[in-house]
This record gives structure tokens, sequence and C-alpha cells, in this order.
């Protein structure tokens, strides 16, 4: 079964198309990413594919469900933002015993438990959040997007903000996601998507302008590729 | 998860962040404080104006700082883009609106259980023998207060003028609320029959249940991008 | 060549040339309608010829109602649709409805003015319109300061839907504030005593009547603007888009 099913994808804000017509299929268990500069419309890609925003025309399925008429199922999908999600005035422990209550968990205080330590921010537990620094910050994020075992992670430009150290970390932390779950990643960075993809997509001025199918270019082709078509709006091949 | 369960984890995230700092609830109960000590000044009632005067004072200063309280319950969600995270919660997202609406609910009564007897003591009027009806009266209000409040709060966290748009949204909207409230304790303190008072009180039942459901109905709609 | 088929793409999204005729008929309707109320109908018994401002300020009034009536209707169209048409559509009204409830309340003003000798009553009708005219106001400002595009017209939906349904509230808490303060004189907008004479019936009809063309003609014309320029500005946004060199979109498969 396709985890993602999007056909036609278009979202309008007032004159501003920010989608036109994309269409995309991510089956279970493949890590896509999402290239694109800014204003390409990726963040609004993945709020839709979130269920944060309805698509002004299209349709979109998430294992094989509408999201509009359902929202249960919102329980398959973890989002990390570059915003935090966190609670600054909330401990990390009450940060994410709230998300995880709000899952509905069964035993929320055990795998919450579990969780803090898995990303090591156990000492930490019951400082506020407001006293992290970013990296911490992202691991804490990247915990509770997992709070309820999603089996589909959407990350909108998690790399944000994070030095070299944080972002190898955090990539770390993405490979050993990978294959269990599907994931869609958005970011303008080549070097850290590409180590994170089995397919690409790159989308400009809300359209995709180029997809990858059999295999994956290496680093420098893709990102010539990448640089070219945005700097001149067309495809040189 | 139940709604109720939801409202209730809801409303305990809302205490929680509240009560570590108290910023909020200490600022509408100093500004009410200030409000009732400014009124009297102002007006130097006496005792026989002051029952007069009493009614007006205290809706007026409850606006006031409902208004406060509200403004910041939207504000500790928009700094990391907390309401969106509440959205991709699987519980109903109206159910959003009842959390903060009850939690809101709940710092404004607790500002009026401060701020009723220390009125009555700055206008040396006594509320006592009257204390049950006016409690009803002042709880009706509230709920009405905050169940506009809490949608224009949402509305106004993201705009540049937000400390206005609040305000400026809520009186002409709650109008009904402040004219019954005030109109109804009005006639509780003089000592009407209760015939008369009863129109108000009915005003601020049929708006509080509208303007819940409609709050209920609607929320969903305003957070939609 | 290029200008000629935006300006054709600009018009097509703005619709048909109606309003002209609307307009002609409105206006023409006004003129022999203040014609009746000033000629035709006759003096009234109490107040004199200063009564006849009630020609003005009733069908206004209605207008401000309607226009109202018409953005609560458009703004629960967009918030379920999201369609720019139903928002275009609130937006015009409101504008528009702003503009006749003004009318409404400087018209019964003047009237109160030369009735009872004071600028303004706390008449439980005027109050009502002033009230609506305030959440006009501040509808307007929600959609100045309301932030960026779709956001600014969403709150303004919501305003839309919250303030039509609390009219009615707000009318029955000051009608009940002012039975606890009877005022000292009875007004009735309609004229003392319990009926119209029937002349003066007609000439309020065919007021209201040409009133109501007027706004709808004014609401088409706004409307029509407002489309324009969400037409031109989304033709703008396609040019920057596109500034440099040749377009291709698609997907390409690479070996």
């Amino acid at each position: 079964m396709q985890a993602i099913e999007a056909r036609g994808l278009e979202k309008a804000f007032g004159p501003v198309q920010a989608l036109r017509r994309v269409t995309l299929e991510v089956p279970a268990g493949e890590s896509l990413v999402v290239f694109g500069p800014n204003g390409a419309g990726k963040t609004t890609l993945i709020k839709i594919l979130a269920t944060l925003m309805r698509p002004s025309g299209g349709w979109v399925r998430l294992f094989g469900r509408d999201p509009q008429r359902d929202d249960d199922l919102r329980r398959l999908i973890g989002v990390v933002s570059h915003h935090s999600y966190l609670y600054a005035g909330l401990t990390a422990l009450e940060n994410l015993l709230f998300a995880a209550r709000m899952y509905g968990l069964p035993d929320a205080g055990a795998r919450v438990a579990e969780l803090i330590d898995a990303v090591g921010l156990g000492p930490r537990r019951f400082d506020l959040v407001r006293t992290f620094s970013r990296g911490m910050l992202q691991r804490l994020t990247i915990a509770r997007a997992l709070v309820h075992n999603p089996p589909l992670l959407l990350l909108d430009e998690p790399y944000t903000g994070l030095d070299r150290h944080a972002a190898a970390l955090f990539t770390d932390l993405l490979e050993q996601l990978r294959g269990d779950r599907t994931i869609v990643l958005t970011t303008h960075s080549i070097e850290q998507g590409l180590a994170l993809a089995d397919r690409i997509v790159i989308l400009v001025d809300g359209a995709v302008a180029y997809e990858s199918r059999d295999g994956l270019e290496d680093q420098h082709a893709v990102g010539q590729l990448y640089t070219e078509f945005v700097r001149t709006g067309a495809w040189v091949h | 998860m139940g709604a109720l369960s939801a409202v209730r984890l809801l409303v305990w995230k809302d205490l929680t962040l509240e009560l570590r700092t108290k910023e909020i609830l200490t600022a509408m109960a100093v500004f009410a404080l200030l409000s009732a000590v400014i009124f009297n000044f102002a007006f130097s009632p006496s005792p026989a104006q002051a029952v007069t005067l009493l009614p007006g004072m205290l809706w007026v200063t409850l606006a006031f700082a409902a208004t406060l309280g509200l403004s910041r319950s939207f504000v500790l969600e928009r700094d990391q883009q907390c309401l969106e995270a509440l959205r991709l919660f699987p519980t109903d997202r109206s159910l959003i609106y009842l959390g903060k609406a009850a939690a809101n609910l709940l710092f404004l009564l607790l500002v009026e259980a401060l701020i009723l007897p220390a009125m009555a003591v700055i206008s040396g009027i006594a509320l006592l023998p009257h204390l049950l009806p006016l409690a009803l009266v002042m709880l009706l209000g509230s709920i009405g207060l905050v169940a506009v409040g809490t949608i224009f709060s949402a509305m106004s966290v993201n705009t540049r003028i937000r400390e206005v748009l609040l305000p400026v949204l809520l009186f002409p909207i709650a109008s009904p609320v402040l004219i019954s409230g005030v109109k109804a304790t009005a006639g509780i303190l003089a000592g009407r029959p209760l015939v008369e008072v009863l129109p108000g009180v009915r005003i601020l039942a049929v708006f509080d249940v509208m303007f819940v459901v409609l709050g209920y109905v609607i929320f969903e709609f305003l957070l939609e991008e | 060549m290029a200008v000629t088929t935006q300006e054709r793409a600009v018009a097509a999204k703005a619709g048909p040339d109606r309003p002209a005729t609307l307009i002609w008929l409105g206006l023409g309707l006004i003129v022999i309608g203040q014609f009746m109320a000033l000629l035709y109908a006759p003096e009234e018994v109490t107040m004199g010829n200063a009564q006849r401002i009630f020609y003005v300020h009733v069908p206004s009034a209605w207008v401000g109602y309607l226009a109202f009536a018409v953005v609560f209707g458009a703004s629960i169209g967009y918030l379920f649709t999201r369609r720019r048409s139903f928002d275009l559509a609130a937006y015009a009204s409101t504008e528009i409805g702003v503009v006749f409830t003004t009318l409404a309340i400087i018209s019964g003003s003047v009237w109160g003015r030369y009735a009872w000798g004071t600028w303004w009553t706390w008449d439980p009708r005027l109050t009502t319109t002033f009230m609506l005219w305030l959440i006009y106001v501040v509808s307007l400002m929600v959609r100045a300061y309301g932030g960026v595009g779709s956001q600014a017209a969403r709150f303004a939906a919501v305003l839309g839907v919250i303030g039509f349904l609390d009219i009615p509230l707000i009318h029955l808490s000051v009608v009940w504030w002012r039975s606890l303060h009877p005022l000292p004189v009875v007004i009735r907008p309609e004229g003392f005593g319990s009926g119209l004479h029937p002349a003066m019936l007609q000439a309020l009809l065919v007021n209201v009547a040409a009133f109501t063309v007027l706004y709808v003609a004014l609401f088409s014309v706004r409307r029509r603007q407002m489309a324009a320029a969400d037409a031109l500005a989304e033709l703008k946004n396609e040019d920057h888009r596109r500034a440099g060199t040749q377009w291709t979109v698609g997907t390409q498969e690479v070996s």
C-alpha cells in the first residue's frame, strides 16, 4: 500500500499559487527528500500531507485513507517542524507526557521514560525546556514526534539552525528510523538530504520540477542540476 | 480518548504553565484591584451612590481584566507553533477551543473570587446577602465573555495589533453580556423581585449556549489556513 | 499583444457588464422615491416635514441589515469552501453595508434632533443599528490589520458569522435595558400612532426598493473591482515568476 498518494495538489493563498498540480506517490518504508528553494511550496506540501491544511485542488490519501474524514489518521503521522512544538514553561518530561496522553497511549509514563533516555535527555527531564540548547530541543522534538510510534514521519526543514555536530546527530537518528518508517523530509541542503534519501523530488515555484526514479544521482550531479534549474528556471539536461 | 479527558488534559497544561509563573493571574488581579480603587477616586460615591455605581464598575473591570487573560491565552501557543502541534493530535480539533475556554474561565473566576470581596470592602457595600444570585450572574457572564473571547484571542494573536484588536472585537460582540450583566447585578443589589431580573439572566444563558456551541463549531474553520 | 491578452483575462475574471443597468435603475428609483417622499406622501401630524427623513433612514437601515445578512451567508460559504469569490462577496458587502449603516445612523440622529432636541437617544432600534455599525467597522479593521492575505479573510468571515448571530441578542439586551429606563417620549420610527397612511407606506416601499436595487448595483460593481484586482495580482505573480528565460515544467526520468 502507498503510504502517501497525492494527485494534482493545488493550494492558493488568495492570488498566490503555492502549489501547482503536484502529484506524488510514496510507498511505505521509503525515504523521500524534497528539495527546493525558499517559496517553492515545501512547507505548504508538508502541511497538506500533515492534514493541517486542505488543498484548493486535487486530493491526498494517507495509507489509503482520506485525512479530511479521518481524525484518527493523525495517530499515524509524526511531524517535525523547524518549530519545536514544545512549551518553554513545561519540563521535558511534562512536554512528552502531555503529547503521549493526548495520543491516548495506554502506558504513557513508561513510554515517555524510555524515549527520553533514548535521546539522551534523561538527566535533564525535570528541567524546563526554556533552559535547553538548540541541539537538545531538536532531540526532544524528535522524541515528541515519535512518542506514538507513527509509521509516517514528516520533517519540514529540520536542519534549520543546527550546527554541524547537531545536524550529524540528527542524521544518525533518522538513519536508525529509515526503512521501518516512511519518511518525507524537506530541506534546501543537498548534502544532508541526499544522505537520507531513497528518492528525491525537486520542487520549484510550487510544481514538481524533477523526480528521480531508478537509483540516485550522485550528489555532485544532482547539486548541479538543482542549482542550474533554480538559476535559469529551465531544465538543461 | 474521550472528549472530557482531552479537555481535562488541555486545561491541565494551561494551569501548569500559568501556576508556575502566575504572571497572568497576578496581572489580572492587580489590574482589577487598581480599577476598583481608581473608580472610587473618580466618582467618590456616597454609600447610597455606591450601590448604583458598583454594577457598572464591576463589569467594566471584569471586561478589561478578562481581556488581559484572554490575550495571553494564545500567546503561549504561538511561541513554538504549539497550536499547530495541538491540531496534529487525533482528538477533535474543536476540543482545543473548549480546553482553552475552560482554562480562561477558570482564571477569570479565580480573579472574580478575589475582586468581589475587595470591591465590597472598598465601596462599603454588603454583598453577602446577595451572594448566590450574584455568583450565578457573574458565572453566566464570565462564560459569555470567555466563549467569544477565546475565539477572538485565537484570531488576534497573529496580527500586528494584537493588544488592540482583542478588546475592539470583544466589546461590541459581548455587549449583550455586559448590558445584561450590569442590569441584572443592579437589580439584585437593589433587591428587585426575581421576575424583573430574570430577562437579563435569560439573555446571558442564551448567549452562553449559543456562543459556546458556535465557538465549538467554528474553531476548526478559524484555525485552518 | 501581451497587454490585450492580459486585459482580456482580467475582464473575463471580473464578469459581464450588467451593473451599469442596475445603477441607472437604482438611481432612477431613488429619484422617484425621494420625489414621493418629499411631495407625494402627506405631512406627518406631530413632527411636520422633518419627519420625511424617515424615508431615508428606514431604507438605509434596511440595507445595512440586508448587507450584513449577505456578509453572513458569504462568510459561511468562505469558511466551508475557501473559494475566493465568497470572500470577495463578503468584503464588498461589508464595505457597502457600512456606508448605508452610517447613513442610517446619521439620519436617525438628525431625526432625533428635530423630534426631541437631542442628537442621540438610546432608542433600542437606533442603538442596535449603532452596534451593527461598530461590528462593521471592526470587520474592516480585521481586514486591514488581520495579517497576510487569506488569514484576514478567514478572520473576517468568522466575525461575519459571529456578528450576525449576535445582533438579535444585542437587540434583546438593549430592549430590556431600555425597558428598565423608559424614555420620556414614545419613539416609533414608523411614525407616531399605530398605523401608516397608505401614501406614506407607498413612498416608504418605493424607497426601500430603490435603496435595495442600489445596494445590489454597488455590490456588483465593487465585487467586480475586487475580482479584477485579484486577477491582476495573480498575473503579476506569474510575471515575476517567469522573469527571464524560457520555462518548462515537468518531470523527467533520469537514467
